[in-house]
């Protein structure tokens, strides 16, 4: 019976794409080879997910497969579950439009794998047995640790899978055109697929599969582009700041300041910081998010129990590391080489975020837009995407719903009590059930911007899951009371800065932008230079409060800039100078302006209609009260600081008398949870 | 080797565990801030020393680019360090305690 539901949500996933496929980055004339491809990976991974299917029974193998997995296995798999289409495409991207921004912000990816080598991997592989929960109430109450421990799981999971929801049918939409609800829908039903009959077995042969794939496909992209110039740095750095595409970008970023530089100082400050991430405070935020967060990930987490030992705990880590370190080194040659291949202007005209840079790179190297071999490359390109979605969808979806099935069914509601069957029931259902939520979040979510989304699950992972997980690791004094105010407190923190924050949308802002857009903008006086402004006190670089003079870079002198025409006005003189042009490749030119101007036209009429007679954000504000993108600096000092001050005014006596427990098995593994028969 | 038979208090006690907690904490603890300083220095030289990363030392390559590589061998190191210690010497530890741990009482 499996076999034949599995073979069904395949054949549905197919068909459902052919048949819906529009307009994207792929040639409709080529458009076979992109869904061969897509083809070809669903039925590699629907046969692992048979094979795995008829071998998972008991809860170990639908959670942990049987413990089984190698260090090595594991590694990649973490690298899959790991690398998600943001670090993939996005990474890519804003290298590409952005420079060495875009590569400073790939590091803390990597960093945070050093956490979770050094305090997270072994501990827990040596207590845990299938959930953040597990490790929570090992020492403390059971019920209170494994219903917060849900609460935050489920939480997590759910921020991230929005955002790979809606980023991949997005991507989906853009690479091949087909249609967003389909997408979602299709990435739903094969995660499901994978999820529900083949468990954490299946999960983890999908995301091995893809990640072999992603690194393969960016080792082939970079010998091509960077074998141009003989695999030197400096020679390849050489042509990208030499590359007038590249300069103009900067141009485009510097703005005034770009009258009184040279091509070359242009094309320099490409590989100089400060095109894209302005505020420090911010990115040192984000940074404590990010290498606290990921050792807080339930789904990274849960990779843990799935290897037989500590030592293969630790060694698939040192693999992730490896795997995942590399990658975004490679990803320095894929947006620099997309830099000077594609061109910054071309990448944003599909996607203002960069996401395309990666695949538009690769069908130029194929030999481009027209070439048999620059569509496959597109279409393998496209595929990796695909699979990597869905790989790291059903990694969140296994969390959410262990979290679900195995805390919250099992642990408080049945007490520990559920027969073995019961509890495999329970993971398949809760399964079924978060995977339909993750379609239904998917769908609504259309349209919304979901990309702080990422930022905040790993503020939320590093203020709430790894204060608690790590201080009932190492110290003897916390406890139940301690864990569960300061996870909610972590979180709820994170959360609600977030909601007063930049991220949000502020209808007063977007509609001047959008006046801005449609009726154009008065001349401009010349102006003299500004010199930085500090902020009054460190408060005020955080919060928008009143008496605060807020901090802004300095601004170059400005020379004096002519009135700029409303959208309408800007068609008719195109239109009218498209009339008088001969020159195909003027005419391309303006055409193109055209294309960009009615687009930008439409967008801030529709903007000018959803915000009508709006003025406050949906928590009644006007403007950020919150500075920073990431609430990290604060929610996660203050994750700790609950946790330890809830642990002294309370006390638990089974959080210490488990403590001597604990602390042997986590530096032993006696009595670690042993590998199963398989 | 049933649950029941571990007496945790006297193993926790036991001087090799004591030996070995205390020279696998300051290891890690150590490792830890050496990774975090480094890592909050790439965030914070490319705000406030910007000049320093912007000089050029192998053609077009500067600083800055140096320096946010150096971040991934650093990072590498780091893990290796770790490994190697951990293979060769809190394993040991461990595996002792784990062969005694019924007869500690």
């Amino acid at each position: 019976m499996n076999l034949k539901l599995i073979g069904g949500a395949a054949a549905l996933a197919i068909m459902s794409s052919v048949a819906f496929a529009g307009a994207g980055a792929v040639a409709d004339e080529f458009k076979w080879m992109t869904f061969a491809v897509f083809g070809a990976i669903i039925a590699i991974t629907m046969y692992v997910t048979y094979w795995a299917a008829r071998q998972t029974h008991s809860t170990s193998e639908f959670y942990a497969a049987g413990r089984s997995v190698t260090g090595i296995q594991n590694g990649w798999a973490i690298a899959g579950d790991y690398l998600s289409a943001a670090s993939f495409l996005g990474i890519a991207g804003l290298i590409s439009l952005y420079g060495y921004d875009g590569f400073m912000y790939s590091v803390g990816w990597l960093v945070a794998y050093i956490t979770v080598l050094l305090v997270i991997a072994e501990p827990c592989r040596n207590i845990g047995k299938y959930t953040l929960g597990d490790i929570l109430a090992f020492r403390n109450n059971p019920k209170a640790s494994k219903t917060v421990a849900a609460l935050s799981t489920i939480t997590v999971s759910t921020f991230y899978l929005t955002a790979q929801m809606v980023g991949g049918g997005v991507l989906i939409k853009t690479l091949i055109g087909i249609d967003y609800h389909v997408s979602v829908i299709g990435v739903g039903v094969l995660m499901l697929a994978y999820v529900v009959f083949g468990g954490m077995k299946a999960t983890t042969w999908v995301q091995i599969i893809k990640a072999v794939l992603l690194v393969t496909a960016s080792i082939l992209l970079v010998l091509i582009t960077w074998g141009q110039y003989g695999f030197s740095l400096p020679g390849f750095l050489q042509a990208v700041i030499s590359d007038p595409k590249v300069q103009a970008q900067v141009a485009k970023l510097v703005g005034d300041a770009a009258t009184n530089m040279t091509p070359e100082e242009l094309g320099q400050r490409f590989l100089e910081p400060g095109l894209f991430l302005k505020n420090p405070i911010d990115q040192i935020s984000l940074g404590m998010a990010l290498v606290l967060g990921t050792a807080g990930m339930p789904h990274i987490l849960m990779r843990f129990f799935t290897v037989p030992t500590a030592q293969a705990a630790r060694t698939s880590v040192l693999w992730a590391m490896g795997i995942i370190g590399g990658f975004y080194v490679l990803t320095l040659f894929l947006g620099m080489g997309a830099a000077i291949n594609v061109g910054a202007v071309n990448i944003s005209s599909l996607d203002p975020g960069g996401n395309m840079a990666a695949p538009m790179l690769a069908q130029f190297a194929g030999g481009g837009a027209d070439s048999v071999l620059g569509n496959l490359f597109l279409a393998f390109v496209a595929a990796v995407a695909f699979a990597t979605i869905v790989a790291v969808v059903a990694g969140l979806v296994l969390a959410a719903a262990s979290a679900m099935a195995h805390d919250i069914y099992v642990g408080v509601i049945k007490g520990d009590h559920a027969s073995p069957q019961e509890q495999v029931i329970a993971a398949r259902v809760s399964s079924v059930i978060v995977g339909i939520m993750a379609i239904y979040v998917g769908i609504a979510a259309e349209g919304q911007n979901v990309a702080h989304l990422v930022a905040l699950a790993f503020a939320v992972a590093a203020s709430s899951n790894l204060p608690a997980v790590f201080l009932t690791l190492y110290w003897k004094r916390a406890n139940t009371y301690g864990i569960v105010a300061g996870m909610l407190v972590g979180a709820i923190t994170a959360i609600g800065l977030v909601m007063i924050s930049p991220n949000m949308t502020y209808p007063k802002a977007v509609l001047k932008d959008a006046d801005k857009v449609l009726n154009g903008e008065p001349a401009q006086e010349a102006k003299p230079a500004v010199p930085a402004v500090a902020a009054s006190s460190f408060t005020c670089e955080l919060f928008a409060m009143e008496g605060c003079v807020a901090s802004a870079p300095a601004k170059a002198a400005s020379l004096e800039k002519p009135a700029k025409p409303g959208a309408a006005d800007k068609l008719a003189s195109l239109n009218e100078k498209l009339a008088t042009l001969t020159d195909a490749k003027e005419i391309e030119k303006v055409k193109k302006d055209i294309a960009a101007t009615e687009k930008a036209k439409k967008k801030a009429e529709e903007n000018m209609k959803k915000f009508e007679g709006q003025t406050t954000s949906m928590m009644g504000l006007e403007k950020p009260y919150f500075l920073l993108k990431n609430p990290g600096l604060i929610s996660i000092p203050l994750g700790f600081l609950v946790v330890i001050i809830g642990s002294l005014l309370f006390r638990d006596k089974r959080s210490e008398e488990m403590w001597d427990e604990l602390y042997v098995r986590q530096n032993t593994g006696i009595n670690a949870e042993a590998a199963s028969a398989h | 080797m049933s649950q029941a038979e571990m007496n945790w208090a006297a193993i926790d006690a036991d001087p090799r565990f004591q030996a070995l907690h205390k020279k696998k904490l300051a290891f890690l603890w150590s490792l830890m801030i050496i990774s975090v300083v480094y890592y909050f220095l790439l965030p914070i030289g490319a705000a406030y020393f910007q000049d320093l990363f912007k000089i050029k030392v192998w053609g077009p390559v500067n600083v800055g680019i140096v320096f946010a590589l150096s971040e991934f061998i650093v990072a590498w190191t780091i893990a290796a360090v770790y490994a190697v210690r951990a293979n060769k010497q809190f394993d040991a530890m461990a595996a002792e305690i784990i062969r005694d741990a019924h007869k500690i009482n």
